[in-house]
């Protein structure tokens, strides 16, 4: 029989295998041929942390209370989502995520304290504890603070990502923030942070642990209150490297390597996701966060840039043009996802294939409410995935393409972004589609994308706008084609 | 206070090697990406069940335990299976 102390060896190395899993499941997911292997690779890796663990465990009732319920609910999700609301499944996935750690954390902080005075009466009040019981030394202050990050972190997490979700879901519609903005939000940080500095120095201080629980949660809120719209991708994703960030941290509270090196692959993946976001919108993240978009710059009257120039366009006539064309570039937005377009537009690129037209697709990085958001609709449409074509690498084609069609994408094709110096969307990369030879437009009407801006695209005059709903317009495209 | 520098040197490789791997990433997996690595994040069921499992807890510490378990697993269950989902999507011609 091993003793405890061996025991405990194995389960390190244990988690070291894990860990190792975790890292060649994200290598894989570096390319859609081996993707599917990474993610088993890494569920394998979660499988053995979990099962080394449990070694560990004397109590198992509420365990497989606690499992039972949760792989029921994780599976249903999974299982039922619909791939337009993916974005509303990760947001929600991110809050738990962070509500784990913050759990965790408060559970090791009211477990230790009650391991040491038999029972707390209330959740107020001051206890006479040392940081010793936390750990030896140093570490015991250690371990405090990372239980009040924690516990910070996984709380602005869980009410962060809950706002999101309900935006996204459109249960919350319109903004909503603190006075002061980024002010009062920077108070009510502040005044976490300072409760989780007086927890740190009293750790019988229970109020102070009330007061970085309920700071986090209600700081949460008003962080993602004032952001909506083209400005999600940017939100969940950084909701997504708190919720790696909350768990590295409990790592630091438990002394657990697997935890550390999960939650620490997690928090950067998270922020690059964010800072990717940030710059396919030329804006900082303080910007996104605490600013609406860049105010100032000449105002443009809608009227004026579109006054007797926009053309539209029946399908039919498009069908006419496509008939003819050689290349054909579709880019899609938020708007195909919003018409549950995509699987017609596959349609209408298969009758196009079937004629020998080259068709692809250009994918703007902030296109839909997640990154990567449309290349997973595609995909479920069964768009092939090397048809879908990054930003940097379709803007060079755009010269040689005859047709592009533009379906519920606004502000990632507007030429101000490149030309329109002052402007309050120039210095965005953009899809350069008024390069090609014809522009087809499909859009309800002329209303501003979330920039808010006029598209001068629209009154080009190769520009030909298609009103009305996006699937029904390719769906009449893609039969007008055929029957041609 | 050897550990903590330990871990410390743990997280921060970790930090670095996240971005390599990370960045390797093409925007077409990003979503995959958020989801698999929202997975990846329940690890925190390690702690979950540590905290859920101890022996003669309270029932505060039992609630916040069971709440922990209960949130981890979705996390984990929830976030491989749509991962998975997503990916076998995406398909060559």
């Amino acid at each position: 029989m091993l003793d405890q102390a061996n025991m405990q060896h194995w389960v390190s190395l244990a988690y070291l295998v894990a860990g190792v899993l975790f890292i060649l499941g994200i290598k894989g997911l570096g390319k859609p041929k081996t993707a599917v292997r990474g993610n088993i690779l890494s569920a394998l890796g979660m499988l053995l942390a979990v099962v080394v663990t449990l070694l560990d465990v004397v109590n198992f009732e509420l365990i497989i209370a606690g499992v039972a319920v949760g792989a029921i609910v994780g599976a249903l999700m999974a299982l039922r989502i619909q791939m337009t609301s993916i974005p509303q499944m990760v947001a929600l996935l991110n809050g738990f995520g962070g509500a784990a750690s913050l759990t965790i954390a408060a559970a090791e902080y009211y477990g230790k304290v009650e391991g040491d005075v038999g029972h707390i009466d209330g959740l107020v009040g001051q206890l006479t504890l040392t940081p010793g019981l936390f750990g030896a030394g140093f570490e015991g202050s250690v371990a405090l603070l990372s239980i009040g990050l924690t516990v910070l972190i996984g709380a602005v997490t869980l009410t962060g990502s809950l706002i999101a979700f309900a935006k996204l879901q459109e249960l919350l519609k319109g903004s909503f923030g603190l006075p002061g903005g980024p002010i009062g939000n920077g108070l009510l940080l502040l005044v976490g942070l300072a409760a989780v500095a007086a927890l740190v120095v009293a750790p019988g201080n229970l109020a102070a642990m009330l007061v970085v629980i309920v700071a986090a949660l209600v700081l949460g809120l008003f962080l993602v209150g004032p952001i909506g719209g083209a400005d999600m991708p940017v939100v969940i994703a950084l909701l997504n490297s708190y919720s790696g960030i909350a768990a590295a941290l409990a790592g630091f509270i438990l002394g657990n390597t697997v935890l550390i090196v999960a939650g620490s692959l997690v928090g950067t993946s998270g922020l690059i996701l964010t800072q990717i976001m940030c710059v396919a919108m030329n804006r900082s993240l303080a910007n996104v966060l605490f600013g609406k978009m860049a105010e100032g710059g000449e105002t443009i009257d809608a009227d004026e840039v579109y006054a007797g120039k926009v053309k539209s366009a029946q399908p039919e006539e498009i069908a006419m043009m496509l008939e003819m064309a050689k290349r054909v570039v579709i880019v899609p937005g938020y708007g195909m996802a919003m018409a549950q377009a995509q699987h017609a537009v596959r349609e209408l690129m298969d009758a196009m294939e079937k004629r020998g037209v080259e068709v692809e697709f250009g994918i703007h990085p902030v296109a839909g409410r997640m990154p990567g958001h449309m290349n997973v609709l595609l995909a479920e449409a069964e768009v092939p995935y090397d048809k879908l074509v990054e930003m940097e690498r379709i803007n060079p084609t755009f010269e040689e393409t005859d047709v592009v069609i533009v379906i519920g994408a606004n502000d990632v094709t507007n030429p101000m972004a490149r030309d329109a110096e002052g402007s309050p969307i120039y210095g965005m990369p953009i899809l350069n589609v008024d390069k090609a030879k014809n522009v087809v437009v499909v859009k309800r009407s002329l209303s501003p994308g979330f920039a808010g801006l006029p598209n001068p695209l629209f009154a080009m005059d190769h520009t030909y706008m298609v009103y009305g709903d996006g699937k029904k317009a390719i769906i009449e495209m893609t039969s007008a084609l055929n029957d041609a | 206070m050897e550990t903590l520098i330990l871990l410390l040197a743990l997280f921060v490789l970790a930090l670095f090697l996240g971005v390599e791997l990370i960045t390797k990433v093409p925007p077409t997996l990003h979503t995959p990406l958020m989801s698999g690595t929202n997975a990846i994040s329940g690890i925190t069921l390690v702690g979950a069940l540590l905290a859920a499992g101890a022996d003669g807890s309270s029932l505060l510490v039992g609630a916040l335990g069971f709440a922990a378990v209960t949130l981890a697993t979705i996390n984990v269950v929830g976030g491989y299976l749509v991962t998975n989902r997503m990916l076998a999507m995406f398909k060559r011609k």
